[in-house]
């Protein structure tokens, strides 16, 4: 169920913001289907349009950057290379090594920045719509991460050597190995996608609900509420404001950390010896 | 207004499930600032372990508030 401003006002009592709100209308035309005893949408949502803007947009401007690139860099040209620089280096180089990290430079550098342009859409006026809030989103990178770090493992070190990699911790003998291999196989080959996906989903998911729940609690205390509870109103709205700021910032460290678990399960594909 | 309150007791757990993260965290950026005090030029390396350290804490939190809403 969807509220516009006018149902607020209509209705007697608050109704709290719930997972309800992350489902928006189709734009343009659209047809529903049922599949699994649930009713989907066919058709072309806001998040789509975002995820499509987010990959143009970072081309773009990573291609305008570097097109006319000089000794002496211009203005654009330098915030693209500090841009650049700030993966290859703190994410690329000190976690996956000074070895074989260039390969993956290109992969960790797309992934960061469009996750962080997808997580701050959750913030640029008129969006104001988090991508990564829908879950399927995020599977889809989960899982891309998940073929990167096995399928190079597996090259690396063949499917048995990797599967004793990483199931089997260095130094370990004897009959803890019953306990050890499949809780190690657990955790690092069959939970990692999903903890993964959730960490960025519910951040942003929970975010972005926070937000509505003051904005419309506010509106709800200062127009609703009695005489003494509307300065309350004012105050949720100005929290608001300072967790929209914390929000900016957790939508980076959302895209930072996202990208530092990929390399650092890279890396832990990639070593010889725990 | 009366004395009644609706809704899930699940967001009650939530809140208490979210202590143990909030708890871990900050011994988390504790252990780091206690580290870069001591020794400012480790921040670097300091940083990305602090980051790391606070991501898998907070996956509970996440996880948790996750269940609230799927289980309701």
């Amino acid at each position: 169920m969807r509220f516009t401003g006018a149902d607020v006002l209509a209705s007697e009592g608050f109704e709290p913001p719930g997972p309800a709100d992350f489902d928006l209308p189709p734009i343009g035309p659209s047809s529903t289907f049922e599949m699994f005893g649930q009713s989907f949408y066919l058709g072309l949502t806001k998040p789509m349009l975002q995820i499509v803007m987010a990959g143009a947009l970072v081309f773009w401007f990573f291609y305008a950057a570097s097109k006319h690139r000089a000794m002496v860099p211009g203005k654009l040209q330098y915030v693209g290379e500090a841009g650049y620089g700030f993966v290859r280096n703190s994410l690329g180089r000190d976690i996956i090594g000074s070895r074989d990290f260039m390969r993956f430079v290109p992969y960790l550098f797309a992934l960061f920045f469009f996750i962080l342009l997808n997580n701050w859409f959750a913030t640029i006026p008129f969006i104001q719509f988090p991508t990564m809030s829908r879950s399927g989103m995020v599977y889809a990178l989960a899982a891309l991460s998940w073929i990167v770090y096995n399928a190079v493992g597996i090259k690396k070190h063949g499917f048995g050597g990797y599967l004793k990699l990483q199931t089997v911790p260095a130094g370990m003998k004897g009959p803890i190995l019953l306990l050890l291999i499949p809780l190690e196989f657990m955790s690092n080959i069959l939970v990692r996608p999903f903890t993964l996906a959730l960490r960025l989903f519910a951040n942003m998911f929970a975010g972005h609900l926070l937000l509505i729940l003051f904005a419309l609690g506010g509106e709800y205390l200062l127009i609703h509420g009695s005489a003494l509870v509307k300065p309350v109103g004012v105050v949720a709205w100005l929290l608001f404001i300072a967790i929209a700021f914390l929000e900016i910032l957790i939508q980076f460290l959302q895209a930072y950390v996202f990208v530092l678990l990929n390399a650092m399960y890279i890396s832990g594909a990639l070593s010889d010896e725990h | 207004m009366n004395g009644e309150i609706n809704g899930s007791l699940n967001m009650i757990g939530y809140g208490l499930a979210a202590i143990g993260p909030g708890v871990g965290v900050g011994l988390i950026f504790a252990a780091y600032i206690n580290g870069v005090a001591r020794q400012p030029e480790a921040q670097g390396r300091l940083q990305t372990i602090a980051i790391l350290g606070f991501a898998l804490a907070e996956a509970l939190a996440i996880i948790g508030i996750a269940l609230a809403f799927v289980l309701g």
